[in-house]
């Protein structure tokens, strides 16, 4: 015989101001099955979990109806007060009369009936429900760090420092990310290599570390403890074991071409090493930039120079499989091409250049050898505008968001232009100076007044050339006045955006994205560090555009939450997921392709033999998309069954 | 001037009568000034295009009701097609253009072209388009 | 378009009468290209400069008399010279097609039936040239080439903007390079070339207008250019008329020849279009007799 228990939530006044709790406790009482109905002021606190505990004991309820607010607030509050009363967590449901029902209504009549028609439901869901328990799964110890910006070897240096084994998987030649790009840093003015480059020793040097550079992770299989991975590494035609960086196969190497490291304002060979603190410090040829192709071998100089022996023409992409109980996701970002912004010239203009071109510039060690120079003709720029905003927080033509680190490493610009050249002159067109973090607001003010740079309130229209100089056309809203420059060199503050391939990586990872093509977060307040797949952790501004500040503190905590996860040698999964009856299941295979993670396989059944569908209950999340396909309705979600649903509806309506 | 909002301020009538004009979203605009950084008649206006937005948004009727840049707006749409919110400015500038005409302000000048009556057609019919009701 | 190239064809009443040399170019350049080229029997003005009012259609009927016109002579669409008639029609037939229908209000209100159906489809003779003519087609017909003028396309804003009636890249327009290539002429790409020149402001306030006559003149002169090539009399006007005012301030700019860009092809091809009328200032127009005479060039009449 059913026991049903009823509580009835006031959540102060949220449920209680347009729903009668009184009243509808009085009608839930007399419910088929009911022995117990309360209501209570706030069943979630805890003399109210303790008055249903008692209750589910003293009364010997064996199925439990909380009508209070949505289970994804408060569903694992009630199952572990099942679970203290020694009732199966599963065997106590919760009604949602808050979100939409009380706070949706106006008038307390409707509220109420409402209300009483969601108890009538759930209480016919819960009476086809069945006890269900956690299973198991074992946890590899070892993590899969993508990207080698600040953000992956912070988080991969705090895994490996804990201990456990990360492979840290960097598509480039070398670690290092857009950081290793950066002259100084806002707001402390840091040389940015002099900060970066230890932690990219250290992190190649850790003997938890497998780095694996050149190389781009192709295949992710599996779920939380347990992704099976495969990586490309691509052939750098230069044997990482025998090469010891000396460099002899450059001079000979006749193919020059743009560096992308000094964003195409310098050159390198076809053999070369990004930058002269690289990680690995091992040469790579670019095989599409060097003569010899892999039919014709028609160029050997960088061969004949290697001391070492270490070139080799016939090196060919290999491919390494592993196994990682969770991923940290730290691909970076990019700028927005300077060619989006008709207005601004396209990229028609030599001397009109973005941020990044900018930083190699201020660079010691770029180009220029830290001299600021115009690309054109080299000459030292006497008029420099930089325009802030420029694909940023424009809806219609760029991106509606605010690139975040604009107005610091602009104001950032300026000030070290002007430390360059001093008796020469910078104009910041801004339309809103964000500088919300530590020391940052000071930072701006101090370069406003003590470089004395004018800051001009507006967005620039149009720049075009005349002659040899840019004309900026612009406004100053402040004062009301159009303003026109004729400037040496723009800078563009260029939109940050998710690095290319992030989308493909998205697939392959089953994860998703925001609007932007930024990884999601599975909860912007409260899970920001985790993407909406189990395991798998984001880190840097593969999430969102951020500074470097931000960007460690995310990686480091990305990784704390990898390392929560890999302090346990089992974790626990939720047992609603979805099952096969195999005597109704015909075989079609339509679930196969139905299921968006995999999880169902065409096997043969142990009894007889016949190809039918078999549930992985580690890759299942529950989603119950197979079972509303099947055809033959032999996949049943437990938890929801269809019973349930039905049970469910023919009581509301 | 002083401009008082709050209770005494008229409901923001002729803010929504030019939004009703235009059909244009006043309130989208977030002042960047692009319109007014690129608009080729701005030399000659009394108040540059996004403060003519900005004076609607304050519901600043007697500000706009004597301003006279919107008659130097030539209706080219530099600005429309450069604004980042995708806001028409030419057509707030012909919102006010008509609510001065309906209150009498038409411009009376007399076309140029009596000097010397060489005016093409396309020339005069527009002004009369534009500066007539 | 229309098959076998047979194109209905929209004057406009400035090609009527200042800008005569204009349709009689096109329509000697058309001719040469095999393209036929039908006048609508009845047309009235496109109303000039598109009204903004969203509420008020009464400005917009003089466009929807021509489009139910060219409905009426069985036409599907409608090809125009003049950049503003082109625009105005454009614009007005966009009240249709776009979600916010007018086409009821307007119907309604003409008391037609079946009143118009919407369907007529606009477009400028550039983009005809653009999607059915190859270059080579027009190389094959050049007598006299323009080796080494530099030819400035001028753009403006009546092709270009607002976006939803773009005849090509509001910011980087070329539709004009490759038809002045293959007249043998340097295509000068001036920044300032989908500028605005000031329009209707003429009438009014000539002192800014003269303004923006100088500064665009001056950046395709800098740019190295000899002439510069449009589509709209009312560009041309501004830009050719007022080089005298602009030369009371700027004596120094030099006085820049100002063709419709058929008129530069229809003397490239050798073919007479002259009319006898022009409303060109004198300097201007001996600027423009400098410019490399061609021997096949026919008749370099007077200048009126
Ligand atoms: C002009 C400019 C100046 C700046 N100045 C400052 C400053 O002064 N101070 C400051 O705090 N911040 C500054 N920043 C911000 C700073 O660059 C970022 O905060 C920081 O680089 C973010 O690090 P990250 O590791 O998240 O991303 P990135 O630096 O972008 O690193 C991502 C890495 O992942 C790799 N990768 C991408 N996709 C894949 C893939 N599919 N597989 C494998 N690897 C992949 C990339 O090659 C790269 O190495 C500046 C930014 C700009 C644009
Ligand atoms: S460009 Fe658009 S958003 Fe910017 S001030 Fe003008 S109307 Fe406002
Ligand atoms: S449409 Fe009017 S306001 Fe806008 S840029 Fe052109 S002249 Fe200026």
């Amino acid at each position: 015989m059913t026991r049903l228990g009823v509580f009835i939530c006031h959540c102060g006044k949220n449920i209680a101001r347009t729903v009668d709790t009184e009243a509808l406790r009085e009608k839930a009482a007399t419910l088929p099955h009911v022995v117990l109905a309360k209501d209570y002021l706030y069943l979630c606190s805890k003399p109210g979990q303790t008055m249903i505990a008692d209750d589910i004991r003293e009364h010997h309820l064996d199925r439990v109806l909380v009508a209070a607010c949505s289970p994804r607030l408060h569903g694992k509050t009630f199952a572990q007060t099942a679970q203290r009363a020694g009732l199966n967590p599963y065997l106590l449901d919760m009604a949602n009369i808050r979100e939409q029902c009380s706070w949706v209504h106006i008038d307390g009549a409707e509220g109420t009936e409402k209300a009483f028609s969601i108890i009538k439901g759930g209480l016919g869901r819960l009476l086809y429900a069945e006890p269900l328990e956690p299973f198991q799964s074992p946890v590899t110890k070892r993590v899969l760090v993508i990207g080698g910006g600040i953000a992956g070897i912070q988080a991969a240096l705090d895994i490996a420092n804990s201990g456990y084994e990360v492979y840290l998987v960097e598509k480039l030649p070398s670690l290092g990310g857009h950081m290793a790009q950066l002259g100084e840093t806002f707001p402390t003015l840091d040389c940015s290599s002099c900060i970066l480059t230890p932690k990219m020793v250290e992190v190649s040097q850790n003997e938890h570390v497998h780095l694996l550079s050149y190389s781009e992770v192709t295949g992710i299989e599996g779920n939380i403890g347990q992704f099976q991975v495969t990586v490309r590494l691509r052939p750098r035609y230069v044997d990482e074991t025998l090469c010891t960086g000396c460099g002899d196969c450059v001079p000979t190497c006749p193919v020059v071409v743009p560096n992308e490291f000094d964003q195409g304002l310098g050159a390198r060979k076809a053999v070369y090493l990004p930058f002269p603190q690289a990680v690995p410090a091992v040469y790579t040829i670019d095989w599409d930039a060097c003569l010899n192709t892999d039919k014709l071998i028609i160029c050997e100089n960088c061969y004949k120079n290697c001391e070492a022996g270490a070139i080799n023409f016939l090196m060919e992409p290999q491919e390494k499989m592993f196994e990682v109980g969770a991923v940290v996701l730290a691909t970076g970002y990019e700028l927005m091409p300077v060619a989006h912004i008709g207005e601004y010239g396209g990229d028609g203009y030599e001397d009109v250049i973005d941020g990044l071109q900018f930083e190699r510039m201020l660079s010691a060690s770029g180009p220029t050898g830290g001299v600021v120079r115009r690309p054109s003709d080299g000459r030292i720029p006497q008029n420099v505008v930089f325009v802030q905003c420029s694909g940023s927080r424009d809806p219609e033509h760029g991106i509606p968001y605010c690139s975040k680190v604009c107005c610091m490493y602009t104001a950032k610009h300026a000030l070290l232009y002007k430390h360059a050249v001093p008796d020469g002159q910078a104009y910041v067109f801004y339309i809103d100076i964000r500088a919300a973090g530590k020391g940052h607001e000071e930072f701006v003010q101090k370069v406003m007044s003590e470089e004395r740079i004018l800051y001009l309130r507006g967005k620039v229209s149009k720049i075009f050339k005349s002659g040899a100089k840019l004309v900026v056309w612009g406004a100053d809203t402040l004062s009301g006045r159009q303003v026109e420059i004729e400037a040496d060199l723009v800078v563009l503050a260029m939109a940050v955006i998710p690095s290319s391939g992030s989308q493909k990586l998205a697939r392959t990872l089953h994860i998703a994205s925001d609007l932007s093509g930024f990884f999601s977060e599975a909860h912007p307040k409260l899970r920001p560090l985790e993407s909406n797949t189990d395991g798998i952790f984001l880190a840097g501004a593969a999430q969102f555009a951020k500074d470097i500040t931000d960007t460690v503190s995310q990686a480091t905590g990305a990784a704390g939450k990898a390392l929560s996860l890999l302090a346990n040698d089992f974790i626990k999964l939720e047992p609603t997921i979805s099952g096969v009856e195999e005597g109704l299941c015909r075989g079609c295979g339509l679930c196969v392709s139905i299921c968006p993670f995999g999880a169902v396989k065409m096997l043969p059944s142990t009894r007889t033999g016949a190809m039918v569908a078999g549930i992985n209950p580690i890759l299942c999340k529950g989603c119950g998309l197979c079972a509303a396909g099947c055809l033959s309705g032999a996949i049943t979600l437990k938890g929801s069954s269809f019973k349930q649903i039905f049970a469910q509806l023919e009581e509301m309506v | 001037m002083k401009i008082i909002l709050g209770n005494s301020h008229p409901q923001s009538l002729f803010a929504q009568r030019i939004e009703a004009l235009s059909r244009q979203k006043l309130f989208a605009c977030y002042q960047c000034g692009k319109c007014s950084s690129g608009c080729p008649m701005a030399e000659s206006m009394d108040l540059l295009p996004n403060r003519v937005i900005r004076e609607a948004q304050l519901n600043n009727e007697p500000a706009l009701m004597s301003c006279r840049a919107v008659w130097f707006c030539s209706s080219c749409f530099a600005c429309a097609v450069r604004c980042p919110k995708g806001i028409d400015i030419a057509r707030i500038m012909e919102a006010v253009r008509t609510l001065q005409m309906m209150d009498g302000k038409s411009i009376t000048e007399k076309p140029s072209c009596e000097d010397n009556g060489t005016l093409p057609q396309i020339a005069l019919i527009s002004h009369f388009r534009k500066f007539n009701m | 378009m229309s098959e076998g190239f047979r194109v209905a064809y929209f004057p406009g009443c400035t090609l009527k009468t200042d800008a005569r040399d204009f349709e009689s170019s096109a329509l000697a350049v058309a001719r040469a290209l095999g393209i036929e080229v039908a006048e609508l029997s009845r047309w009235n003005c496109c109303g000039t400069v598109y009204s903004l009012d969203a509420v008020n259609l009464m400005p917009r009927l003089a466009s929807v008399h021509n489009l139910i016109r060219a409905e009426e002579e069985g036409f599907s669409e409608i090809m125009t010279l003049c950049s503003m008639c082109y625009n105005t029609l454009k614009q007005t037939n966009n009240l249709f097609t776009s979600k916010n229908n007018g086409l009821a209000a307007i119907n309604d209100f003409l008391c037609l039936k079946p009143g118009y159906s919407g369907r007529v489809k606009i477009y400028h003779f550039l983009e005809f040239l653009r999607e059915k003519i190859r270059p080579e087609q027009v190389k094959n017909l050049v007598v006299s080439p323009l080796d080494g003028v530099a030819v400035a396309p001028y753009y403006g804003c009546l092709l270009l903007r607002p976006k939803e009636i773009a005849i090509d890249d509001p910011e980087k327009p070329e539709i004009l390079t490759p038809i002045l290539s293959a007249l043998g002429a340097k295509v000068i790409d001036f920044p300032l070339n989908n500028e605005c020149c000031g329009a209707y402001q003429t009438a009014m306030h000539q002192e800014a207008v003269v303004r923006r006559t100088y500064r665009i003149i001056n950046s395709a002169q800098s740019e190295g250019a000899d002439m510069i090539a449009v589509s709209c009399p009312l560009c041309h006007y501004n830009l050719s008329a007022l080089q005298g005012l602009v030369r009371s301030t700027h004596p120094g700019l030099k006085a820049m020849p100002i063709l419709y860009f058929t008129e530069v092809m229809a003397r490239a091809m050798g073919l007479d279009y002259r009319t006898g009328v022009r409303v060109i200032p004198q300097d201007v127009a001996a600027a423009e007799a400098r410019l490399r005479p061609s021997p096949n060039d026919p008749g370099r009449e007077a200048v009126k």
